[in-house]
């Protein structure tokens, strides 16, 4: 029965890595960008959801604003820190994100302070649980599953069937020759960061419930471990970071159940090296050409 | 005309005769007491972060690979020198030379036991990867509790980080960096940043120099790290997070990839500027994101560029030039007569 529980307690964590990992995914799949403020993106949605309730919104509003918060500020930043460097070489892109990442971090340090504050989880989310024979399922873990399986489910259908999914997959697969075809090219990347950030608002929302204490470096761990599990489940693969977010979940509960909790961010690196070894683009990554 | 040059031997002389100037200038002033203990320590730690952000530079600027694990490097240095002087087996001036080598040569070790998996991968790849084996060195060193004290700190490091001995590191460090640049290896080096397949079609061998530039880096890294110990007597493992890699990237990238003397410069100006700029210090991290931003957008290749300071190169074009200037003299005055 404690295996079931942990196991419950897995996919809950599972599904939030999962929601942060698309969005890692989406943008390495569409611009090869490691957007390293993508945790702290979280961080930001997590303060809004915190200051929403405690003035006493109602939490459909405090996650609507939540998520809303998250989509301008990613295309805020998109605008003017990623879309200035869109022919500059990578490397230059990449330590860019590093610098949104810390300036954000240090914004909401200068802001919030750095002190921690809890998060009020009972004012979003319904307490208490149901008892599935002899195992007490929290609602919180019910609701955290649920609602990341319909994000993405919608997004899987956003990607797959829609006109914009299609020019999504466009762009990925070749910019300029969709700039032929008549895409426009900046506003399909926008629009991924503005769907990868709202994932995250869901993801801040279901992680401050999770670990109610909020100080201005909590999405530096978090959003390295959803990075880790999109790379785990291959890169830029929607399927792929859903895998991983489970994964990655799964084997942090497990390794602290095991009694090892000093060594988990240790683990799940070390898995994620082996399995890169083993299969250098994650384990449903397409092999990439090496082209001269 | 004829350029001036400055023989070869010549060069030498200048640069040794300044570096060994600075080495007496420095030491009388630190020795003196005309400073207080926190400006000394500013001193030290501009030396170590000199160190930390050339042998960076080695991987990032020359070899065009971005390893997010440098602290790790250092980590490791600092507990293998701290460890090796904790224990006093040998006299005071053999311990910290055999301290610091030992140091630069376990971290080497782990450059190489990290760099040959993760030079397989490119790119993004190997960032996420040495970040992961930077974040796996911090997670054992915490949990190891029994050698490294683990998050309570390992105290009584024996304070041997003076000037003089942070000073002949940085300079060692420095040559060694420039002369494998200068040499066959660096020009192999930067074949692989500039085109990596190029290379490789050319008869580089790219595994090979990517190992070795990633252990030379690894190698002064720990010597950094030593010195870091050294400086401060005490440790913990949350020193060397992920956090400290960047500080050292951020330091590389707005002094210039593959430009030393940015490198320098930067290490030196971003150390002493949150004390210089103490009303700031609220905002410091905030200014120096954004700088990154800014320089990224507006000059990606860092405020050196690839520019290197040479003082022969500039004594050259001053003597030139008065060269040039008294012939013109001369041959005008020749001419009236």
């Amino acid at each position: 029965m404690l295996f079931v529980s942990q196991l419950i307690n897995g996919l809950q964590l599972g599904s939030i890595y999962a929601l942060v990992a698309l969005g890692y995914s989406m943008v390495y799949g569409i611009i090869k960008l490691l957007n390293f403020a993508h945790g702290d993106i979280i961080m930001v949605g997590g303060y809004i959801a915190l200051f929403t309730l405690t003035f006493g919104q109602h939490p459909l509003i405090a996650a609507a604003l939540t998520v809303a918060g998250c989509t301008v500020l990613a295309i805020v930043i998109e605008k003017l820190a990623y879309t200035p460097l869109r022919f500059a070489p990578r490397l230059s892109l990449l330590i860019t994100a590093i610098g949104v990442s810390i300036l954000l971090q240090n914004l909401a340090q200068y802001f919030f302070s750095a002190t921690g504050r809890s998060f009020p989880g009972h004012l979003l989310l319904p307490q208490g649980g149901i008892a599935l024979g002899s195992v007490q399922v929290a609602y919180t873990s019910i609701i955290t599953i649920l609602t990341s399986l319909i994000s993405m489910v919608i997004l899987t259908i956003l990607v797959r069937r829609t006109r914009l999914g299609k020019a999504m997959r466009a762009v990925s697969e070749d910019q300029d020759a969709a700039r032929l075809m008549g895409i426009n090219v900046n506003s399909v990347i926008t629009f991924t960061f503005a769907v990868g950030a709202a994932l995250a608002g869901i993801g801040a929302l279901m992680y401050s419930v999770r670990y109610p204490l909020m100080f201005p470096t909590m999405g530096a761990m978090l959003g390295l471990k959803a990075f880790v599990a999109a790379v785990f489940g291959g890169i830029g693969s929607i399927p792929g970071a859903m895998l991983g977010g489970y994964a990655i979940g799964m084997l942090e509960v497990l390794v602290t159940a095991v009694g090892l909790s000093g060594w988990v961010d240790g683990v799940v690196f070390m898995v994620l090296i082996c399995v890169l070894m083993v299969r250098p683009t994650g384990i449903m990554g397409r092999s990439i050409m090496e082209k001269v | 005309m004829k350029a001036f040059t400055i023989p070869t031997p010549v060069r030498y002389g200048i640069n040794t005769a300044l570096l060994i100037l600075f080495l007496i200038a420095g030491n009388a002033i630190t020795q003196s007491g005309l400073l207080g203990r926190a400006q000394n320590a500013i001193i030290i730690q501009v030396g170590f972060f000199i160190i930390l952000a050339v042998s960076l530079n080695l991987v990032t600027g020359y070899l065009g690979q971005l390893p997010l694990g440098h602290a790790g490097f250092m980590a490791v240095g600092a507990y293998a020198g701290a460890l090796f002087w904790r224990a006093h087996i040998l006299p005071e001036t053999l311990s910290i030379v055999v301290g610091l080598l030992l140091a630069g040569v376990v971290a080497a070790l782990f450059g190489i036991l990290i760099g040959v998996p993760a030079l397989r991968l490119r790119g993004d790849y190997l960032a996420i990867i040495t970040l992961g084996f930077g974040e796996i060195i911090r997670v054992v060193l915490t949990n190891l509790d029994s050698i490294t004290y683990g998050a309570r700190g390992l105290l009584n490091i024996p304070r041997h980080s003076s000037f003089l001995v942070v000073y002949i590191c940085v300079i060692i460090s420095c040559a060694v960096i420039h002369t494998l640049m200068k040499s066959r290896h660096g020009r192999a080096i930067l074949s692989i940043r500039e085109n990596e397949i190029a290379a490789e079609s050319c008869g580089v061998k790219t595994t090979y120099y990517k190992v070795m530039a990633f252990a030379v880096s690894a190698f002064f890294a720990g010597i950094a790290g030593a010195l870091f110990a050294g400086n401060l007597g005490i440790l913990v493992p949350a020193n060397f997070d992920f956090m400290t890699s960047i500080n050292i990237l951020m330091i590389v990238v707005l002094g210039g990839l593959g430009s030393m003397f940015g490198s320098v410069v930067a290490a030196a100006v971003l150390t002493f500027l949150p004390f210089v700029l103490q009303p700031l210090a609220d905002y410091r991290m905030i200014i120096y994101s954004l700088m990154l931003i800014i320089v990224m957008i507006f000059k990606p290749s860092g405020l050196m560029g690839s520019y290197d300071f040479s003082l022969s190169r500039i004594l050259e074009k001053v003597i030139g030039k008065a060269l040039s200037l008294g012939r013109d003299k001369g041959g005008k005055n020749h001419g009236k007569a």
